[in-house]
Order: C-alpha cells, then structure tokens, then sequence
C-alpha cells in the first residue's frame, strides 16, 4: 500500500512541520486513515492551535464551578440546593454560510448535546446571529433559513428558546454569524464525564447511523470562505431533532442508571475524536472494531467511517456485565446501541476493519492538551485604530429641532434596534413552562429551575448574548470589556445576580497579524472584565476564518474580515422570585431616572453609523469601575423594591430605552433632558454603563436616598404616563406610532 | 382525580402537563409510555403536545397507531374524557376522535405568541365554568394549526354546538386577523359528538402558573375538575 505523501497531508490541512512532528510520534510513515485522524483533530476547530496559549489566561475558577473550561464538554456551576447549571455557546459559522437550514439547526442540535452528554436536562437556549446588509436579497435567504433551521430543530427538540441577538452589518455579508447557546440542570450527584477508564468496559455508539455527512467539517470550518467553498457542501451535516430528543431522553436514562463509564457526544471529527478525547483523559486506550458501526451507506472507507459527522450520534462506555441493561434503554427509545469495542490498557487507540487493523495511534498525541500543537502567533496593531480614535464630535453635523423625531423613527425601525418579533415568534420560547418573560419582558431571560426531584420551581436562571462587534472591532480590549459588562448588566437589571460566562470567540484568519491582535486584544479586555466582576469563563468556543478570500489571493486582509465579535452568554443566577425585574413601564405618574452620567458622546452609536454615515470612531466612553459599581447600587434598588422598571441603554441611547419601556403597555411619557448636550448625543449617545428606571411615587424619596448613599450619579427625566411620547415639550411620536414602526419594521423587510 | 399523561417518542409538552396538574392542581398523574396498554384507572387522558414522531409524514400520522391508542379509544368509547392539547388535538384527529384536520398555518410558519380564545360552547365539562363573553390569553405555538373540515362536517359541528374555542381578539370579537393559521370558523378547539373527547390548538397549561404572569389557562383546568368533583 502507497502510503501518504507530504502534499497529501497538506490537502489535508496539515503543515509540513505537522507532518513531520506526525512521523516522529508514531515512530514511522502514518496511513492515509491516520493522517485524516490528524488532520481532523488538529484542525483549528478541534486542536485550539493557534488560540489555547491565549485561552489558558482567561480567569476560570470559582466556587462555584464544578467543572472549570476544557474540562468537560460544557461548562458546570453549582446552583445550590444540590443543582448544577451546565451551558455553553458553540457556533456553527462556516455551515450555515452554505447552508443556513441545515448549518444552524444542526448548530442547535450539537449544542445540545454537549449539555446532555454531562447527564443535565437542557431547559433553555438562546441564540446570537449576525448577518450582513439586510437589503441585499442573500442576507435575506440565510436569515429566513437560519431562523427556520433553529426553530424547526429547536421546536421539535422541546427546548424554549428564551433570547437572543440579531445584528446586521455588511461586514458579515459573506460570512454570516450562529452561535447557540443552551444551559442545562443536573443533579450533583448525577453529573456524566466524558471519560473512559476500566480495561474490558464495552464501547457502545448509540444514536443515529453513520453516513457520510459531515465528512472533513472541522476542516471545512478551519479555512476561510471563497468561491470554491459550495463544493464543500459534504461538509454540512444534516440535522433529525426526532432522533436528537430520543437521544437525548435514552442518555439521560442510561446516565441515570449508573450502568456508564462516561459518555460524550458525536460532534467535530466524529468517532476519532469522542474515542480519543475519552480515552487521552481516562489514560486508557480502545480497541474499536468499524465493522460493527451501523452505518447508512455501504462501501464506507474507514477514515469516512472514523471523521463522519452524522448528527445525533454518542459515545457510551459502560461497565462491563451491564450491556443488557444499556441495549434495553435504547431499545426502549427506537435507538441503535451497538457495542463496538471496548477499553484496553496503554494509551493507544486501535481500529480494525475487514479484519485488519487500519490505524493504531497514540489517543494522548490527537487531543488539545496532549499532542496537538501549540502555536504562538504573531499580532500588529491594524492602521485603522490609530484613524479610529481620531473621529472628533465637532465634525458631526448637529440636528435641529425639526430633525429630531425623524432620527427617532429611524432608529426605532432601524433593523440593528427594531422588536425582533419576525424572529423569535417562529421559536417555541414556551414550551417546558419555565420561560417568566413571556408576559413580563426583561433585559435577560428569566428561566425559572422546576426541581428534578419535583416541587413548585422557586429559583431561576437569568441569562443573556451580548456583543457589539463594532465596539470590539473599534477597539478589541474595551469593546470586549463592554460587551461582558452588558451580559452582566442585562442580567442585574432582570434581578439576577452574574456568576459566570461561556464565550464565542468569532474572528478572521488568525495568521493573518491584525486579526490576530484583535483576538489578543479581546482576550485582554475579557480578562479584565470577568476578573473585576467575578465571573469566571467556563468555556466556549472559538471560530477563526470568518473571513472571505477570493481565489488567488492569500489569506486576505483584515479588512475583509468580519469584525471580531466575541460573543458573551452570561449565566446569573434569581435565588428570591421577589427579586425579579422587568423593563417596561408599570403605571402612569411615575417618576422616570437616568442612573449613570449623560455625557457629550456619540462614539460608537448606531445613530452615528448608520444615519450619519460615520463609520470610523472609537466605542463609546466605558470605565470599567463605573460600570461595577452601577451594577452594585442596581442590585440594591431591586432588592430592596425601589424600582418598578429597569433597562439597560444600548443601541439608540437613551431614546430607544424610554421607547421600550414605554410600548409594552402602552404606557406613553412626558421626559426632558436635563443637561445642556448636544440633543443627538443626550438621546441617541451610548456612552456605557447607563439604566432608565422608573420609580413610584412613594418609594421617590427612598430611590433618591439610596442613590444619594451610593455616591452614583442619577437624575430626574420625567414621568410616565399618556399616549404621547414626548420629548423636551415637543411630541415625537404617539405611543401606537412607535408600536407600529418598531413592531413591523423587520416583518417588512422579509415579507416585503 | 386521576389523571393519565400519554408519552409518545417525540412528545415535548407532557412534563408540563404533569407539573400544572401535579405540582399546581394538586391532582394524581401518571405519565404513560406509548408501547403500554393500560391507562391504570385514570379519569382523565391527556395527550399532550410536541412532535410525536417528529411529525414526520403528517402531524400524529404515525402516532395513533401507537398500542396506548387502542385503550384510549375504549376508554372514549366507554364515556371517559379524553383531552388533547396541539400535537395532541392532532393525533387525536387522526385516530377518528375529533373530526376534521390539522393543516399547515397559512403562513406556512410556525407560530409561537400569546393570543385570545373566545368560548362558543359551555355544554362541556371542560367549558362548564369559562365565561363566553371573555377571551382568554392564551398561548399558541404550532406549525400545523389550521383547522379544516368539510362543510358538512362543519355544519355539524355548528348545528351539534361542538365547536368550543375560536381565535378571537382581545376584546372577544372574532376576525380574520385574530385567525393567525388561517382555520375554518377560527376554529381553535372541538369536542366530538358524545362531548367527552376535546381537542384544541392553544396551550392553557403555559398559562397556569404565577410565576409566568398569566393565569388564564388555570381557568381550564379548574373548570375541568370542578364540574368533575361536582358529579361526584
């Protein structure tokens, strides 16, 4: 047999120098099935290569965490009352470029189950997309298909998707963002490791047949987007929420019954990578015959058969002598359980087919934080943020009074601020009965925790996506920092308290400088942020090559890049349900504040980008202690019931927040501004670390009191009540004009 | 009272159920594996929403072949009350319980919000104590809602009084615009002739709890157990 060459291996997606360090660890020329192992496991979406070193500096302990980054397939924090949270964000970029149906709900589907492989039922999602000019007819097509592929999977699955994100920008035009998030329950004493240990213990895959979708889409997801990439399309797996909710009903069954070893699902780089992964951390080896892998094709090679990315599919080691108990559940469940090896000493992982054995590695050596390379990168600061920081407000044309209740329409409409009800109306948000924002909305979910072991729920999750990649892309270190701030924020505001965080980090090419200095900046700004709040990262996911080259032309640039948009899924915690906040406005006469300082700031707003036209300015003004200080002084208004509102300034400044808190109940408001600003900069600035709250006239005095205390700056606006929405004396809109514009905007856009 | 939660593979809605009737009524509930053949005494069966089968074919095409199936039609047969929720309205049409069909929204989208439902009948058990001249909010979340029947069927079940439910708006009027998937008569829940066996599209059991800031949906299920412990 011929075996591989050193271009082969570079088809593959390997470099000379991992070729040669390949050779070295199995002491002679690897096969064409060996290699393909490598290749996988060392792609960037499985080995880490080129972002570990920076990842191992992110803060990641806590008491509560029960399992810290990279140790399980999620994340897990103690919740108390013997509860633990499992949650992570993972995206599905590359996949849903091509195919957005199949490429989002298969993003939903592999979330999933990496929080039910830990043994925890999984009870909410969110979700966090990011797609390009929303006027051009193919963004169109893949939000309509990424939408319709995360509802149908996530619908049928029976998970409620409680929140989300949605962002347009033409920088995402080519490469569109999914990144989806799910958190679990489980409890502590019945927590699954993905692990295999014990010399003779039955390897079983259970779940779905192996076919060959899927086949090289670690690869697929590590290279940038071109022309060529739609002849990548077997690199899309194909998603069955039936076969995923057996699956996942079956695994928790058999977690349950303690006949498992350890389990971990079939993702990335299919069977070599759950056989090596679980092997490298029992120090353990398997012996795997492929033979037996039900599979939906004949003729599989076994590379095929060993990097298949079929959907729905895991891998259980059980205790030997209990096999019967393990077929007899999936049996219960319509599932194949079929044993198809088992345990063995040493470390080595060997496959067998036809009777001959087809690879014999080391599992230890495929594994990030085994024999995965480790790279270090080189970074440069890009020209453009010097450009940036220099943007100057005087420049910025002033609107007169005339002008202002346009630029309040605009915003209102504007598809970066408008309701995103076209959206979230086709996903199931209620099913499991646990979703409290349904009639009551709020800055982050509230997902109330029904006991496993039964009884009235009484605690909730609070949980929120947050990223502005124009702030990150502005200025890596502090739009990080902002977009963790704002998660937490988000999730204060709804009367939770943060406790940690899953992160997405979606960038460019890596070996790209720029790019690669964004990513460090990003990761500086996240240490920073996690570190002063207390909230440490349990995981997540890295996507790199979200980026678009044209043929001929290496790597590209760091302008053809999508802007670095580190995505933050937040996890809080709501221990009294009296705690709990909404945003919106409760009743007429009361009072309207402002916590935190209106400054004369329009950098980074969307105000600036889109209706001036002004692209290039720094984030808005952000300090770190600010902000941790503003979140403190929240949390004992809300404790101690001084607030009837609260609502956090993002996008469209303080105007979109008073237009929020108004429309849900129909609630209008009479409001001025308080300090001679630059209208624009006063009503549409996002200078960070703001809250519009509104407080009852009997708890006025308290509120003041409490603000007075905490040495935070706060001031008076207005009150609620009416049907105008009025501004400095003048009506901008009424409130059944906002509903209308704000409501219907994006329906417009896609139903035309 | 006993109540019997039907699970078949694909099922999503029935620890909902169990949790409103269990944990907020107050009430004893056994869930029920699809492949049994006992529903072991139960008053009342409940087939609860989700994709059974993944839906696959046609909404409860596949599941009313189920065994458990053959005991609910008996247990109809013999007077009990069987009430089906979404998924469950829809299985229990295709088995022949309810007459009529479930089709594909108009919009050709599933659909997930709050809407209102106007009362047409009382003259059920389940009905007995909701107001017809209110609209309840209730929650609706399906792909394949819009009810259809010919019209004879249809002039049956106006003539028998067997139309329960429509979509309404929130002041009780019923439009074309408060039809969201486009059913016959905004028809959003039936019961079949003997009125034992009702079906319905929206979820009152997502509105059954404080915690979730409406109540709406309670109303139904004490209706229910109220004009049941009555006849006791």
């Amino acid at each position: 047999m011929n075996l591989p060459s050193l271009e082969t291996a570079q088809k593959l997606g390997l470099l000379p120098e991992e070729f040669a360090y390949i050779q070295e660890i199995l002491g002679r020329q690897p096969n064409f099935t060996e290699l393909s192992a490598y290749a996988a496991m060392w792609s960037e979406h499985c080995s880490y290569k080129n972002s570990i070193l920076w990842l191992k500096k992110l803060p990641k302990s806590s008491p509560r965490m029960l399992a810290e980054a990279g140790q399980e397939n999620a994340g897990l924090v103690d919740i108390g009352g013997g509860l633990a949270c499992a949650f992570k964000i993972e995206s599905h970029n590359h996949p849903s470029a091509l195919e957005p149906y199949q490429g989002a709900a298969t993003g939903v589907g592999g979330i999933n189950r990496d929080i039910f492989t830990m043994g925890a039922r999984p009870i909410a999602q969110m979700n966090t997309l990011r797609f390009g000019d929303l006027s051009l007819a193919r963004t169109r097509y893949l939000l309509r298909g990424v939408v319709k592929g995360i509802g149908d999977y996530g619908n049928a699955f029976g998970v409620p998707t409680v929140a989300g994100e949605l962002f347009f920008d033409e920088c995402y035009n080519t490469n569109p963002l999914v990144n989806a998030f799910s958190a679990g329950i489980v409890e502590t004493g019945k927590i699954a490791s993905a692990i295999a240990y014990g010399a003779g213990n039955p390897v079983f895959i259970v779940g779905s047949a192996t076919g060959k979708d899927g086949i090289h889409g670690a690869a697929f997801a590590s290279k940038d987007l071109t022309e060529s990439s739609i002849d990548d399309l077997p690199a899309v797996q194909v998603g069955d929420p039936f076969q995923e909710k057996l699956l996942l009903e079956a695994s928790l069954e058999v977690i349950a019954s303690g006949a498992v070893v350890g389990i971990q699902d079939m993702g990335a780089a299919g069977i070599i990578c759950s056989t090596s992964e679980m092997s490298a951390k029992g120090q353990h080896g398997m012996r795997i015959n492929l033979d037996k892998v039900p599979l939906r094709q004949a003729n599989m090679q076994a590379w095929e058969i060993l990097l298949s990315e079929s959907q729905e599919r895991m891998l259980v080691v059980g205790q030997k002598g209990r096999e019967a108990e393990i077929e007899a559940i999936f049996e219960k469940w319509d599932l194949h359980a079929v044993q198809i090896g088992e345990v063995i000493e040493g470390g080595r992982l060997e496959f067998f087919q036809n009777g001959e054995q087809v690879a014999d590695l080391p599992a230890e050596s495929l594994v990030l934080g085994g024999g995965a390379p480790v790279y270090t990168r080189e970074y440069q600061e890009p020209a453009y943020y010097q450009t940036f920081k220099k943007f100057n407000i005087e420049e910025v044309p002033q609107p007169g009074p005339e002008e202002l209740p346009q630029i309040a329409r605009f915003l209102l409409a504007h598809p970066n601020i408008c309701s995103r009800r076209w959206v979230y109306e086709q996903y199931d948000s209620m099913v499991g009965t646990v979703n409290a924002n349904t009639n009551a909305p709020a800055d982050a979910a509230v997902v109330w925790i029904k006991p496993p072991q039964g009884g009235l729920a009484t605690k909730a999750l609070v949980m929120s996506v947050d990223c502005n990649g124009r702030h990150v892309h502005a200025d890596p270190e502090i739009g990080t920092m902002m977009a963790v701030c704002e998660s937490a924020r988000n999730v204060v505001c709804a009367g939770g308290e943060p406790v940690a965080i899953t992160n997405n980090l979606n960038f460019g090419n890596p070996y790209n400088p720029e790019v690669y200095w964004q990513f460090v900046g990003a990761i500086q700004g996240m240490i920073k942020a996690c570190e002063k709040l207390g909230t440490p990262v349990t995981g997540g996911n890295v996507s790199f090559y979200n980026q678009s080259s044209t043929v001929g032309k290496d790597g590209g640039n760091v302008s053809n890049a999508v802007f670095p948009t580190p995505t933050i899924g937040m996890l809080g915690l709501l221990d009294d349900p009296a705690h709990r906040m909404s945003l919106h406005f409760k009743a007429e006469d009361d009072f309207i504040y402002l916590i935190g300082e209106a400054l004369n700031d329009l950098a980074g707003s969307e105000y600036l980008y889109s209706y001036r036209q002004i692209k290039a300015s720094p984030p808005p003004a952000f300090d770190l202690d600010t902000e941790y200080r503003l979140q403190e002084v929240l949390k004992i208004l809300i404790r101690n019931g001084l607030l009837q509102s609260a609502h956090d300034l993002s996008e469209g400044g303080l105007w979109v927040a008073l237009a929020e808190s108004a429309m849900p109940l129909s609630l209008g408001f009479q409001v001025k501004s308080f300090l001679k600003l630059r209208p624009d900069a006063f009503w549409f600035g996002e200078n960070a670390s703001r809250v519009l709250v509104s407080v009852h006239p009997h708890q006025k005095e308290a509120f003041e009191d409490t603000m007075e205390k905490a040495d935070f700056a706060y001031a008076l606006l207005g009150r609620v009540g009416g049907a105008a929405m009025g501004v400095d004396g003048q009506t901008w809109l009424t409130i059944a004009e906002a509903q209308d514009l704000y409501n219907q905007a994006l329906g417009q856009w896609m139903e035309g | 009272m006993k109540f019997a939660v039907l699970v078949f593979p694909g099922s999503n809605c029935d620890d909902d159920l169990v949790y409103v009737l269990r944990e907020i009524m107050g009430q004893s509930v056994v869930k029920i594996w699809h492949k049994d053949h006992d529903l072991q005494g139960a008053e009342v069966v409940m087939v609860p929403g989700g994709f059974a089968y993944g839906d696959y074919l046609r909404a409860g095409a596949i599941a009313r072949f189920s065994p458990i199936m053959r005991e609910v039609a008996a247990h109809a047969q013999r007077g009990g009350y069987v009430w089906g929720i979404c998924n469950g309205f829809q299985i229990l049409t295709e088995a022949g319980l309810l007459e009529g069909a479930l089709l594909r929204n108009l919009s050709r989208q599933y659909i997930c919000k709050n809407i209102y439902l106007r009362t047409l009948s009382t003259q059920t058990l389940l009905t007995r104590q909701l107001d017809s001249s209110k609209a309840y909010c209730i929650p609706m979340a399906h792909g394949e809602g819009r009810y259809y029947a010919p019209m004879n069927i249809l002039k049956k079940l106006q003539d028998q009084d067997q139309i329960l439910f429509q979509y309404c708006e929130a002041d009780g009027s019923v439009s074309e615009a408060a039809n969201l998937n486009g059913s016959l008569l905004n028809i959003a829940g039936i019961c079949n002739p003997a009125r034992n066996v009702f079906g319905m599209m929206p979820h009152p059991e997502r509105a059954a709890d404080e915690m979730l800031g409406n109540t709406d949906g309670r109303l139904f299920f004490e209706s229910l157990l109220g004009t049941l412990l009555e006849k006791v």
